[in-house]
């Protein structure tokens, strides 16, 4: 297990964002955390990662609290474009490198290599679905064991689609996990091993995506649309 | 290739494996795809290749050598079996549809052979 959350409960200020979380992350998987917007989702990833602080309750990291030590095993990738507007790609990959010590340069040259990035262009000049590539890039060249995606396929056409499932699906080995936080459901079906629904920041259904296929006869789009248009 | 996402992708593998093996574009004793390969290929979770393989394992339609690989099996018999099951599957499917437009078993035959 890389990941365990007990109770967890987050207010900003007095509106609960999410109440009494339990879950546990394996190793080997890949989760879909769905919901829609303003469920939670972020929120929960940023705990994870260290950079926001859970209201109550416990989160455990590779058997650790959270702290500076996690936060060297989570990789997380936010939904903004983070990077000043002068920055050419390499740039960026240095910076990553001199940052995270589990920086993998080799590894990143050849996923920016294979998604077609040279690394003399200015981000800025990126397209949506590039700059999202080149996100993902960055995020999973380092050697973390839990992967936070959030909202990688917003926004993108197909065809990038295609090229970062197939990074996530590569990425995948017995030794990490990685969530991907989306409501874009019907894109990501066939490369999640469990499925994660959050509603008005509660777990409302936590299965293998399988075993959900198998009993109840729906694809995951139809299941979620079961969950959140049943209010 | 597009999967249909109201039955078990692992079950839907599967069955394309067993197409392969009947139509013998994977002929016995070849060597298959790595788990990891044929999930990049399909654009799945490797998990699920590792439960097709293993459902196709437990039929023996598929065997592993320790180190080596994945190998379609040598045995015939069960190649001709499984021809022959999804033979009879294709012909009870049509033979329902037939029914559902009224024909008769006759009829059904009479039709096929006027083709």
């Amino acid at each position: 297990m890389i990941t365990k959350i007990e109770n967890l409960n987050k207010k900003f200020y007095n509106k609960q964002v999410l109440s009494d979380i339990n879950l546990e992350i394996e190793k080997g998987k890949i989760y879909g955390l769905l919901g829609p917007n303003g469920s939670g989702k972020t929120t929960m990833m940023r705990i994870v990662a260290n950079l926001i602080k859970n209201t109550t309750g416990n989160v455990e990291v590779n058997g650790l609290e959270l702290g500076k030590q996690t936060k060297n095993i989570v990789a997380f990738m936010p939904t903004s474009n983070f990077f000043p507007k002068w920055m050419k790609v390499k740039n960026a990959v240095d910076y990553y490198n001199d940052f995270y010590e589990d920086f993998n340069r080799e590894k990143c040259i050849e996923i920016l290599k294979k998604v077609d990035i040279e690394m003399d262009l200015k981000i800025k000049s990126l397209s949506t679905g590039m700059t999202e590539k080149f996100k993902i890039a960055l995020t999973m060249s380092r050697n973390a064991q839990l992967i936070l995606l959030d909202e990688p396929f917003s926004g993108i056409d197909i065809i990038a689609k295609e090229d970062i499932k197939k990074l996530i699906v590569e990425n995948l080995t017995e030794e990490n996990a990685t969530i991907i936080s989306s409501h874009l459901i019907d894109d990501i079906e066939p490369i999640l091993d469990e499925v994660i629904m959050i509603k008005k920041g509660q777990i409302v259904l936590n299965e293998n995506v399988e075993r959900l296929r198998e009993e109840k006869e729906m694809s995951i789009i139809e299941i979620y649309k079961e969950v959140f248009l049943n209010v | 290739m597009k999967f249909n996402n109201t039955i078990p992708i692992y079950i839907q593998i599967m069955n394309l494996m067993i197409e392969k093996i009947v139509s013998k574009e994977l002929k016995k004793g070849d060597k298959l795809k790595s788990v990891r390969e044929y999930a990049i290929e399909l654009n799945v979770n490797v998990n699920t290749v590792r439960n097709a393989y293993g459902g196709l394992e437990g039929k023996g339609i598929i065997f592993k050598k320790r180190g080596i690989g994945t190998f379609v099996t040598e045995d015939i018999n069960i190649i001709e079996k499984l021809k022959s099951d999804l033979s009879l599957s294709v012909v009870n499917e049509f033979i329902m549809k037939m029914e559902a437009l009224g024909y008769t078993k006759e009829e059904i035959l009479k039709r096929i052979e006027a083709i």
